[in-house]
């Protein structure tokens, strides 16, 4: 394991700004001697820039040395609930950085990009069929993106059939990731609640009551963030197409049931896919993603822009007839689309079947391994991962799921989700993805086991964690009533 | 290490490291027989359907299938004058080097700020960066691209003036007018492309204007700031941040919110994205703001009576999808977090003076080359100054005959443009060159142009 270390220094008072002296430079930028073209009316110039000057090895180290305060997947064992952190194979990387690939412009003549488009092509060929909704559109730059294109293009069917004055709500389980609530209400619905049923599933009977002729969708994470399958959701999705709205399928827990089970064949219209979960390429601390949208025959007129089609002589960007518009100035994450391709292509259907399955069967194995140790809400198999509850720990020793995952960091590991979802007590929501190896689960239930045993004997060690982290727990309240949030000069110290 | 059995074919793939034995003790300890057993909730008519996919490939087979597609695209080789939202940099190597870290690359979204203060404070470094830029207050740690922000900056000025129209300013690039429609189906905002500020009314919560603008023209935007604030309006200015090394901050000049394109800084083109949405703005906005936004702060406890060091965390989530769900200032999420960080080093490697040189060198270099393609027998340049990197040129041949005379020449000439409403940009098209077009590039360039004209004098 090669966990951050505690940092000795206070590194994080002096930033880039603070290091370096005036005329250090990192780069020279040659300057121009030919012809001087007279400069454009001062009064539309500025006179400078505040910027640190560093010479180039003081920036490398000053941004190696945040490096290490930080822990990748590359770190170890990383299993955060709902994000799906698996390996990034780094022959993707490499793939992407192609100058071919990486020196296109986006408007570059169609015939001189062949190689991009017939890949994007093919990788929207892919994922219309492990989806199984065959339309898709590669655009979105992340999951919530992806969820605004659909909510969109929902809305844009049902004008069309002159009913978007009248449905106007979309039902969403109170177990569903905020993204979709928030984009329900970006795209202008309003959001109605379904509560979970004590079998983790939708309350079918809520569902029932609020089906009429107002409700445009329903949003529906399969499987759910409690990681359990959405129990009768064919029927469901029969009883949605009765009233006239829309099924979409929330993908971000796709890494399930890829190759098993597809979004269209369940009776879902449109989903999207996070391509930085499933399909391995690397979060980057928070982006760059992919989040396609897929759809079925009935929503495909209203994709968003861009499209990937195969011309008669050229692989071709189009437009779909009555399309929502475009959701990028240009083509979407393309080189994330790549690196995508490069998976999809080197797992296959047998090793997607693989993921999934694999996936699966660590997440059952870590369930398998805690059960007792931990309270379990939901207690039956799970699919790719398994949500816990700190609240005994909490009820009887006063240790909070927050204490619990701050221990975890002591012991070399990256925390689970906590507190989501939120439905679930002091939730502790585990998802090790197929490419941890056995014994990292084994040492993670391990270490989750040590540490409940340590809440009964020494509490305090817990509410004070970690100790063996870069830095401690940080003042977060007031971080957020008097927020610093820039570089000033008369900061400096 | 034993020799596997023949009954043991190990692991499925090196990205998957359990084998068969470790699968049968799994499932042992599970109390289930298969891992099919595992999907048993799953409908049976729905389960294991037939799919095609192809076969899996070897990783010096999908090495040599995508080296075969990346040399498929012809066009990264050749000598383009292409700009138009994307621009050709030269951008610091140690950029993308340190951005390929690990540690940055393969983190996720920083929720545990004690093993994720690289993200955090590289994040506030960002912040810092894009606020010094652009003249603003407040930055977050960056949206998906331009075009998306931009939108993201008139679903603010709604939220802020309770009005339900925009005003964007012409010219400006059509695929940011674009995504600014599709983001304002949800609220069935009206959107008014206009040709002058004048007409900013008091229905409208924001003018947004482009900086330099799509036909490459530096715009003064002080009375772009007047006109709209005299209405109630704000003024979002979308700015090349790499401009703005040389150009006056949007916020000096009265901009509210500033957003901006920071691909192009930050690494390669990457035929539009990876991309970076660059949004800041006034304080009074802060509450208001999409996306995440770092913070700094201390310890709660020092460690071992030393003083509390300082430390970097996610803030102000109550604006956010996760806490506020269907009443969040936006339903973003991830974003571009690694394309920020590289875009925070580039700029800084440059430094002051770089940012100011470099946009320097771009401005030269355009006006030459400007200047040696209007001197052709039967070109001139119809730009209105003044104008940063991008000029419009009329040529001896309609726009669209010249660019495809000039692409079977293995050259992209630029944008067509010819059909747009400006009277500078009929007939013309847009020719861009930057610090980091090669002049053996340019040099091709004018000659093929006036080997066309020449062809045209010759009544070809």
């Amino acid at each position: 394991m090669t966990a951050p270390r505690p940092s000795a220094a206070d590194a994080g008072a002096r930033l880039s700004f603070d290091h370096g002296a005036p005329g250090r430079r990192a780069v020279d930028v040659p300057r121009w001697t030919g012809v001087q073209t007279p400069l454009p009316d001062a009064a539309l110039l500025r006179d400078g820039v505040r910027l640190p000057e560093l010479s180039q090895g003081e920036l490398v180290r000053y941004y190696t040395e945040l490096s290490v305060m930080n822990y990748g997947i590359d770190s170890g064992t990383y299993p955060l609930g709902s994000c799906t952190m698996k390996y990034n194979p780094k022959v993707n990387e490499l793939i992407a950085s192609a100058s071919g690939f990486a020196d296109a412009h986006p408007l570059a003549p169609i015939d001189g990009m062949q190689g991009t488009l017939r890949t994007l092509l093919e990788l929207q060929r892919g994922l219309g069929e492990l989806t199984g909704l065959p339309h898709v559109s590669l655009a979105p730059a992340a999951g919530a993106q992806g969820e605004l294109a659909g909510a969109l293009m929902i809305a844009a069917a049902l004008d069309a059939r002159g009913e978007l004055d009248q449905r106007r709500r979309i039902l969403v389980p109170d177990s569903a990731h905020g993204t979709n609530p928030a984009t329900a209400a970006m795209a202008g619905f309003n959001v109605t609640q379904i509560p979970t049923a004590a079998d983790g599933s939708l309350d079918r009977a809520t569902v029932e009551r609020e089906l009429d002729d107002t409700v445009a969708a329903a949003m529906v994470t399969v499987p759910n963030t409690l990681g359990l399958w959405e129990h009768g959701i064919e029927d469901v999705a029969e009883l949605i197409h009765e009233a006239g709205a829309y099924l979409y399928a929330d993908g971000a827990n796709f890494n399930a049931i890829m190759g098993r089970a597809r979004y269209g064949d369940l009776g879902f219209d449109v989903a999207h896919l996070n391509l930085h979960k499933s399909f391995s390429t690397p979060h980057g601390g928070g982006g760059p993603g992919a989040g396609p949208v897929c759809c079925s025959d009935a929503l495909a007129p209203y994709l968003p822009t861009p499209i990937v089609a195969e011309g008669d002589d050229a692989v071709q960007l189009a437009a779909p007839q009555r399309s929502i518009g475009r959701m990028q100035q240009f083509h979407g994450n393309v080189g994330v689309l790549l690196r995508a391709y490069a998976y999809m292509r080197a797992l296959g259907l047998d090793g997607l079947r693989a993921v999934s399955g694999q996936a699966v069967l660590n997440a059952n194995y870590l369930r398998a391994l805690l059960h007792g140790h931990y309270d379990l809400p939901y207690d039956r198999p799970v699919l790719h991962e398994v949500v816990f509850s700190g609240s005994r720990q909490k009820r009887e020793h006063g240790v909070r799921t927050y204490d619990i995952a701050k221990r975890l960091i002591d012991h070399g590991f990256h925390p689970p989700t906590v507190y989501f979802p939120l439905i679930v007590d002091e939730a502790l929501m585990l998802e090790p993805t197929e490419t941890e190896p056995p014994e990292a689960i084994e040492a993670l239930a391990d270490a989750l086991i040590a540490i409940a045993e340590e809440s009964a004997s020494d509490s305090d060690a817990l509410h004070s964690a970690p100790h063996d982290a870069p830095i401690g727990r940080l003042d977060e309240t007031t971080a957020a009533r008097k927020p610093i949030l820039r570089w000033t000069p008369t900061e400096e110290s | 290490m034993a020799a596997p059995s023949t009954t043991d074919v190990g692991s499925p793939h090196p990205y998957i490291p359990a084998t068969d034995a470790d699968r049968v003790r799994m499932l042992e300890r599970i109390g289930v027989d298969s891992i099919d057993d595992l999907f048993a909730d799953l409908p049976s008519a729905a389960r294991d359907p037939a799919l095609m996919l192809p076969p899996p490939l070897s990783e010096p087979a999908l090495i040599a299938l995508l080296a075969d597609r990346a040399s498929e695209n012809r066009a990264p080789s050749r000598p383009s004058f292409l700009g138009a939202g994307a621009y050709r940099r030269s951008v610091p190597a140690i950029a993308a080097y340190l951005a390929g870290r690990s540690e940055y690359a393969t983190a996720y979204t920083p929720y545990q700020p004690e093993i994720s203060q690289g993200t955090l404070q590289s994040g506030f470094e960002y912040q810092s960066v894009v606020c010094e830029l652009t003249g603003m207050d407040v930055s977050n740690t960056g949206l998906y691209d331009a075009a998306s922000a931009t939108a993201e900056a008139c679903l603010l000025a709604v939220r802020a003036t309770k009005r339900q129209a925009v005003a964007l300013l012409e010219p400006i690039h059509p695929g940011i007018a674009d995504v600014i429609r599709t983001y304002a189906r949800g609220a069935r905002l009206r959107i008014d492309q206009i040709d002058s500020a004048d007409v900013v009314s008091d229905d409208h919560a924001c003018l947004v204007a482009q900086q330099p603008n799509f036909l490459g023209g530096i715009v003064d935007l002080e009375p772009l700031a007047e006109a709209a604030h005299e209405q109630g309006a704000l003024l979002v200015a979308v700015a090349d941040p790499f401009a703005l090394g040389l150009l006056r901050a949007p916020g000096d000049a009265g901009a509210d919110i500033v957003t901006g394109e920071g691909r192009d800084l930050s690494g390669g083109p990457a035929y539009g994205g990876p991309s970076l949405g660059l949004f800041a703005a006034r304080s009074q906005f802060l509450r208001q703001m999409p996306g995440r936004i770092v913070g700094r702060t201390r310890e709660l406890h020092a460690p071992d009576g030393a003083n509390p060091r300082t430390g970097y965390v996610l803030t102000l989530q109550a604006r956010e999808q996760f806490i506020r769900r269907e009443r969040a200032t936006s339903n973003v999420s991830t974003a571009q977090s690694l394309v920020a960080l590289s875009f925070t080093i580039a700029v800084q490697a440059l430094g002051p003076h770089g940012m100011r040189d470099a946009a320097l060198l771009c401005y030269q270099k355009a006006h030459d080359a400007a200047r040696r393609i209007a001197a052709l027998d039967g070109y001139e340049v119809t730009s209105r100054e003044p104008w940063f990197q991008e000029f419009l040129v009329r040529g001896p041949l309609p726009a669209p005959q010249l660019l495809a005379r000039l692409d079977e020449q293995g050259i992209s000439a630029g944008l067509d443009v010819s059909d747009r409403k400006e009277r500078e940009a009929r007939d013309a098209w847009l020719c861009c060159v930057t610090e980091a077009t090669p002049d053996a590039d340019i040099d091709a360039f004018v000659e093929a142009l006036s080997l066309v004209g020449g062809q045209t004098d010759g009544g070809s």
